[in-house]
């Protein structure tokens, strides 16, 4: 009944977010001096073609740029609702259509990003905390240093450069040119792995180090609680005892990080997605902003704003489940 | 009379001001203290960038294209074959190869061009108003190359591109910061000392700005400014950009330090004494938290550096006559040019080293500031 509770809070408030999103991302859309339909115009006019004005104000009408911002904000997140993302003016294409299956391979490059990230953080955690100011914790520890530092496009660039120079292969995409639009199948997934581990471990390193900072915090103060001892006292196995109680109370904290891990593993996947020219969201969100194509471009930061919302309202919910403090807060 | 010198007795025999004890620790930190002489170096040599830099920024040379890095040999043989202290970099010669005619540098070990420290060169204006001609190294014919951290595409010095960048993109971060610094003291103060329903409303604000990925919001703010205006005003408005989603985590924490002061018997009895608003806060309630803030400020620096090496090289924030780390790093965008000349990563390791120090020595300072530590 709590859980419930909480889970209609939290739903209401990520509704009230993503209305708040969607008028920024509108704003953003209507941010650039002109519309596109005035761009076009002066492009045409340029080029030497002839303007014809009354399509020119037929298309204004259609698209409801001569109204006021209310009433095109409510032309605009009516049809998102229902799925219509709008039309991009430079592809000549519906956005839906722009976007095809570039979610998809979004949504997965993400997801294993963070799996990796986990699979990276949660052992080197473990092991610089058990074993603190030991060799491998150092390193652990100037490895996080670094892996905060450094931005994500330098990793990605450092990855392509030594690739290139070690192997002589350029690790750019995510499918070699046989199954770049084939259709998927055995071959086209075992491709796909073949390809993706970069730009992942890219993505991963993000916020691993941040990840790995934290654990190793937490679980310091765990390990020095008196049911340790008491349970080493009993004689209980090392790392058996270590991986019952201390780490599972450790990771709770842990995986209300996600609220801030997601929106990290978002915007670091955009960029790294633009420096390996992977098939994802982020080149066309880059593209789409250099010209100005704003319909598209607000409807891809919508899209990545909801599904982070949308990842950090499932972990809230998994959590407040694992920890019934939160639920009862 | 005697009450004053008991009291310069006191002074004498050891009262430390909070400072004194904030620096006493922050001393002690020798990974932060070391930091903070990097970084006082990175931002003198910013600020003397134009006496510092070898060459002109700008000044481009087609014969030089992609050249690579010159090494500085401290050590040079007389007429008479003994070594003598002459500091010299070798000059290119050419190789052209015959199969792909791809033209390739190897250094000329004939060629000598020796250095000088504080040598004659063309007048220049040091911070655009101090009148100069000297800088820190020159060539003496003004023809021949120096290029330590090798050319790019256009034959400009890397090195020179690098010091003039790190104005810029140290700049960046700080201005960044003090804006966003204003907006989270002042948002984050009302919202903590008064409460009620505007800090309600701050409060589901920031949560949603922190909810966000901000790469995305960024780019879509940066890529909306007029493509026409000047290099200056491209610049605040990309800082303006960047302190405008920047600002929460600051206003968390002067509010998270307004709420804890708040209930202090101290401010209380401020308060009970009749003290105006504006008083409690400016004299009672400030100074008690004035170290933490520059603390928390110091570690948002480098997320702003970040955050505008990532636009820029992008493609989204500052543009090309200005010289920024993240301008000069989209150099560095296509493979090809990564693989012929790989020297124009070395912004990428001052972005590093830049944000790994800063982060070290904010760290350092959040430690000093901290009263309760150990």
């Amino acid at each position: 009944m709590a859980l419930l509770r909480y889970a209609v809070r939290r739903l209401l408030f990520m509704i009230a977010t993503i209305l708040a999103l969607s008028i920024v991302c509108f704003g953003i859309i209507q941010l650039p001096p002109g519309d596109f339909l005035t761009a076009k115009m002066a492009e045409m006019a340029a080029t030497g073609d002839a303007v014809n004005v009354d399509a020119v104000e037929r298309l204004r009408a259609q698209y409801g740029l001569d109204r006021p911002f209310i009433v095109q904000y409510w032309l605009w997140v009516s049809g998102v609702v229902v799925g219509d993302f709008g039309f991009s003016f430079e592809l000549t294409k519906t956005v839906r259509e722009v976007i095809g299956d570039r979610l998809g391979i979004s949504l997965a490059v993400e997801f294993l990003a963070i799996v990796v990230l986990w699979a990276i953080a949660l052992p080197v955690g473990i092991y610089s905390a058990v074993r603190q100011y030991s060799i491998g914790d150092v390193a652990a520890t100037i490895f996080g240093f670094i892996g905060l530092a450094i931005p994500n496009f330098l990793l990605a660039l450092l990855l392509m450069y030594i690739s290139f120079v070690a192997f002589g292969a350029t690790i750019t995409g995510l499918f070699s040119d046989e199954y770049m639009n084939a259709r998927w199948s055995f071959g086209r997934l075992v491709d796909f792995f073949s390809h993706v581990w970069a730009p992942v471990l890219v993505i991963a390193t993000a916020g691993s180090a941040q990840v790995i900072r934290i654990l190793r915090a937490n679980l310091l103060d765990e390990l020095s609680r008196p049911y340790v001892d008491t349970a080493r006292a009993k004689g209980m196995a090392e790392w058996r005892l270590i991986m019952r109680y201390p780490v599972r109370v450790a990771m709770n904290p842990l995986v209300s990080t996600i609220g801030w891990l997601l929106p990290t593993i978002i915007s670091s996947s955009i960029v790294t997605g633009i420096v390996l020219n992977l098939p994802t969201l982020s080149p066309i969100l880059l593209r789409s902003l250099l010209s100005q194509d704003m319909h598209l471009a607000g409807a891809l930061i919508l899209l990545m704003g909801v599904l982070t919302l949308l990842g950090t309202l499932l972990s809230d919910l998994l959590l407040a489940w694992i920890d019934p403090r939160i639920r009862m807060a | 009379m005697t009450a004053t010198t008991v009291d310069d007795r006191i002074v004498a025999a050891g009262t430390e001001t909070q400072w004194q004890l904030i620096w006493g620790r922050f001393r002690r930190h020798r990974l932060a203290v070391f930091s903070g002489i990097v970084l006082i170096l990175l931002y003198l040599s910013a600020a003397l960038a134009e006496f510092i830099a070898p060459q002109d920024p700008h000044a481009f040379n087609a014969r030089f294209t992609f050249a690579p890095p010159q090494s500085i040999n401290l050590l040079d043989r007389n007429d008479e074959g003994r070594l003598i202290f002459r500091p010299h970099v070798n000059g290119y010669a050419v190789e052209v190869d015959p199969v792909a005619l791809r033209r390739t540098f190897v250094t000329d070990p004939e060629e000598k061009i020796p250095l000088r420290l504080f040598g004659k060169s063309e007048p220049y204006r040091l911070m655009g108003f101090i009148p100069m001609q000297h800088k820190l190294i020159t060539v003496e014919d003004s023809r021949t190359p120096l290029f330590l951290l090798g050319a790019d595409r256009l034959g400009r010095d890397v090195l020179s591109r690098l010091i003039h960048g790190t104005r810029i993109s140290l700049s960046v971060g700080l201005i960044g910061v003090i804006m966003s610094l204003v907006i989270g003291l002042v948002v984050g103060g009302l919202s903590g000392y008064y409460g009620g329903l505007f800090d309600l409303i701050v409060q589901r604000v920031i949560e949603f700005l922190r909810s966000l990925p901000t790469i995305p919001l960024w780019m879509g703010l940066a890529a909306a400014l007029p493509r026409d205006w000047d290099a200056l005003a491209i610049y605040f408005a990309v800082t303006i950009i960047l302190s405008l989603i920047g600002w929460t985590e600051l206003a968390r924490v002067v509010r998270g330090r307004f709420l804890a002061l708040k209930t202090e018997d101290y401010v209380t009895a401020a308060r009970i004494d009749g003290a105006s608003d504006l008083r409690i806060v400016m004299r009672h309630m400030v100074p008690a938290f004035t170290s933490h803030i520059i603390a928390a400020a110091s570690l948002a620096v480098p997320g702003m550096i970040l955050a505008e090496t990532a636009l820029s090289f992008l493609g989204l924030g500052l543009q090309a006559p200005i010289i920024s780390w993240g301008v000069l790093l989209q150099e560095a965008q296509n493979i090809r040019a990564v693989a012929t000349a790989p020297w124009l990563l070395w912004p990428g390791a001052a972005v590093i080293v830049a944000v790994l120090t800063m982060n070290f020595l904010g760290d350092g300072m959040r430690d000093a500031a901290d009263p309760y530590a150990q």
